[in-house]
């Protein structure tokens, strides 16, 4: 009687299938216990890795719920990859249409910004600009610069608290979430992604500029609301700028 | 097939598994720890602190790149992207050792994370053959394979493990990791002997052996299951099978795994003090 892996793998992911006929038992009875064992492994390590992923949204929800959740999760969409670091980038679909959550309608977007963090994290070191480079471009000139930016940056706009939440939990005495709108730039100065809210202005410029757009085609987009002093700072403070065309 | 006299480069001393949080302990401190082992897939990232720490690291100790999802056992091929990012990762860190697991992962690129058994016949033998060919020639090195911690076995077996083994180092020239601690947990589950395992594996073959620590539960019928769990300290009965195994083999690179409940550096540091004192005997 021969196991295929197919039957193997199908049995591991579906508790209600009986282990694969073919298992030898040195103890002579079926081998279900033991087919439990690996069973057990691949449900317990897929759901320590999304927790490991996602450890604003396990303290939002409680252990229980997660642990039920993850387990939903991980039969409809088992890793794709062996680097356990990204399992979990269909969290935020996944989370918009998984009934029990709907009382937290944010959580969708917090898969987004955990996920972000943990990209964030392992992205590409870079080397930014020199802020003076910035300084020296006459004002025609820089309206019509592209800026390069660093793959650890990301800007995550929200219909919710994101970064408010996000804050709460990770960090003790931070304000307790205001219901709005919220976002929020992601960026990595060093070794550990960083967070900083901005306002939505700043938020449609800075993705503006991501796509590739000019400054002054980025300016217009975002609107008489931008403080670019400020918005210019922040990027270069964060090392989000690497070049300059 | 490569020339298997092509050496193992870690030192016959005591080694650990890498975790991040004992980063300080173990670039500042100094004395018994003789070596690092990591598992090559969180060094897969395009950079950050892990890529910087491993550089730090691998200044001040030889390194053991320890693939956990290659899927050498796989029915299918291997994935090409996966072998991409272990040759680079060899490539720019050229670790002293790489090592992967007899065992199944992935299957129609559903990635399962555990290690899976597979049967041991003519067919698997010649498929697990190939898959290591291709890991040397892409690697451009000679690689360890690690025999697996069992909860169950094959109708369909026809040969025993040490067997298989010894048959896939001669095809391929590959080294072995003789996980002394799966060697007990297999033989406990399977109801054989570990000291006829070890009588009966291909010792000259060994680059390199894993200590680490096991849960036990309990069958149907109420006998041990144990259970490779990694989160424990090593247990005596191991430790008297890796004293047999090391007076047959004479000192070998010896790691102590410790993956899940990680304790403080002090814990870590008693069991590499003891695997030490072991070599020391051999």
């Amino acid at each position: 009687m021969k196991v295929t892996q197919a039957q193997f793998r199908a049995g591991l992911l579906d508790p209600s299938l009986p282990a694969p006929k073919g298992l030898a038992n040195p103890d002579g009875a079926q081998a279900s216990k033991r087919f439990d064992v690996y069973r057990n492994n691949v449900a317990v390590s897929l759901t320590e890795a999304l927790i490991a992923a996602f450890p604003v949204i396990y303290k939002l929800v409680g252990d229980r719920f997660f642990r039920a959740m993850a387990g939903v999760y991980l039969r409809k969409h088992p890793p794709s990859s062996p680097l356990m670091m990204y399992y979990g980038d269909k969290m935020p679909q996944f989370l918009r249409r998984f009934e029990p959550a709907k009382s937290l309608p944010f959580l969708s977007d917090m898969a987004r910004v955990e996920l972000a963090m943990r990209h964030s994290y392992h992205a590409a070191d870079a080397t930014p600009i020199d802020g003076q480079a910035l300084a020296e471009l006459t004002p025609e000139k820089l309206m019509g610069t592209k800026f390069g930016f660093a793959s650890a940056t990301y800007v995550l706009p929200s219909d919710y608290p994101t970064y408010s939440i996000y804050h709460a939990n990770t960090e003790d005495g931070a304000p307790k979430a205001v219901m709005r709108p919220e976002a929020m730039l992601i960026a990595r100065p060093q070794f550990d992604p960083k967070q900083t809210l901005i306002t939505p202005a700043t938020a449609i410029f800075i993705t503006s500029l991501m796509a590739g757009n000019a400054l002054g085609v980025a300016m217009t987009a975002a609107g008489r609301d931008l403080d670019l002093g400020a918005t210019l700072g922040l990027l270069l403070g964060q090392n989000c700028i690497t070049t300059l065309n | 097939m490569l020339d298997a006299t092509h050496d193992n480069r870690l030192p016959p001393r005591a080694g650990v598994g890498y975790k991040p949080q004992h980063y300080m302990d173990i670039i500042q401190g100094s004395g018994l720890l003789g070596w690092l082992e990591v598992h090559a897939e969180n060094y897969m990232g395009n950079g950050g602190r892990p890529i910087e720490q491993l550089r730090q690291l691998s200044k001040k100790f030889p390194i053991s790149v320890h693939g956990v999802g290659l899927s050498i056992g796989a029915e299918g091929d291997l994935d090409p992207d996966h072998l991409a990012r272990l040759k680079h990762l060899c490539d720019w860190l050229n670790p002293a050792s790489f090592s992967e697991h007899l065992a199944w992962s992935t299957h129609d690129s559903h990635f399962l994370n555990d290690l899976l058994p597979l049967p041991y016949t003519a067919q698997t033998l010649t498929r697990v053959a190939d898959h290591i060919d291709q890991v040397q020639e892409v690697l451009g090195r000679q690689m360890l394979l690690e025999n697996p911690s069992s909860y169950l076995a094959f109708a369909e077996s026809e040969m025993d493990e040490t067997a298989f083994l010894s048959e896939i180092v001669k095809r391929t020239g590959c080294g072995l990791l003789l996980d002394v601690n799966n060697v007990f947990v297999s033989a406990t589950n399977l109801r054989t002997s570990p000291q006829a395992y070890i009588d009966a594996f291909p010792l000259h073959a060994v680059g390199e052996i894993h200590l680490g620590g096991h849960d036990q539960d309990y069958n149907e019928t109420g006998a041990p299951l144990l259970i490779d769990s990694h989160g424990k300290a090593v247990v005596d009965p191991v430790w008297a099978l890796l004293d047999y195994t090391l007076a047959k083999t004479g000192p070998k690179p010896l790691l102590i795994e410790w993956d899940n409940d990680v304790p403080e550096w002090s814990v870590l540091a008693a069991e590499i003090a003891r695997a030490d004192s072991a070599l020391v005997r051999a």
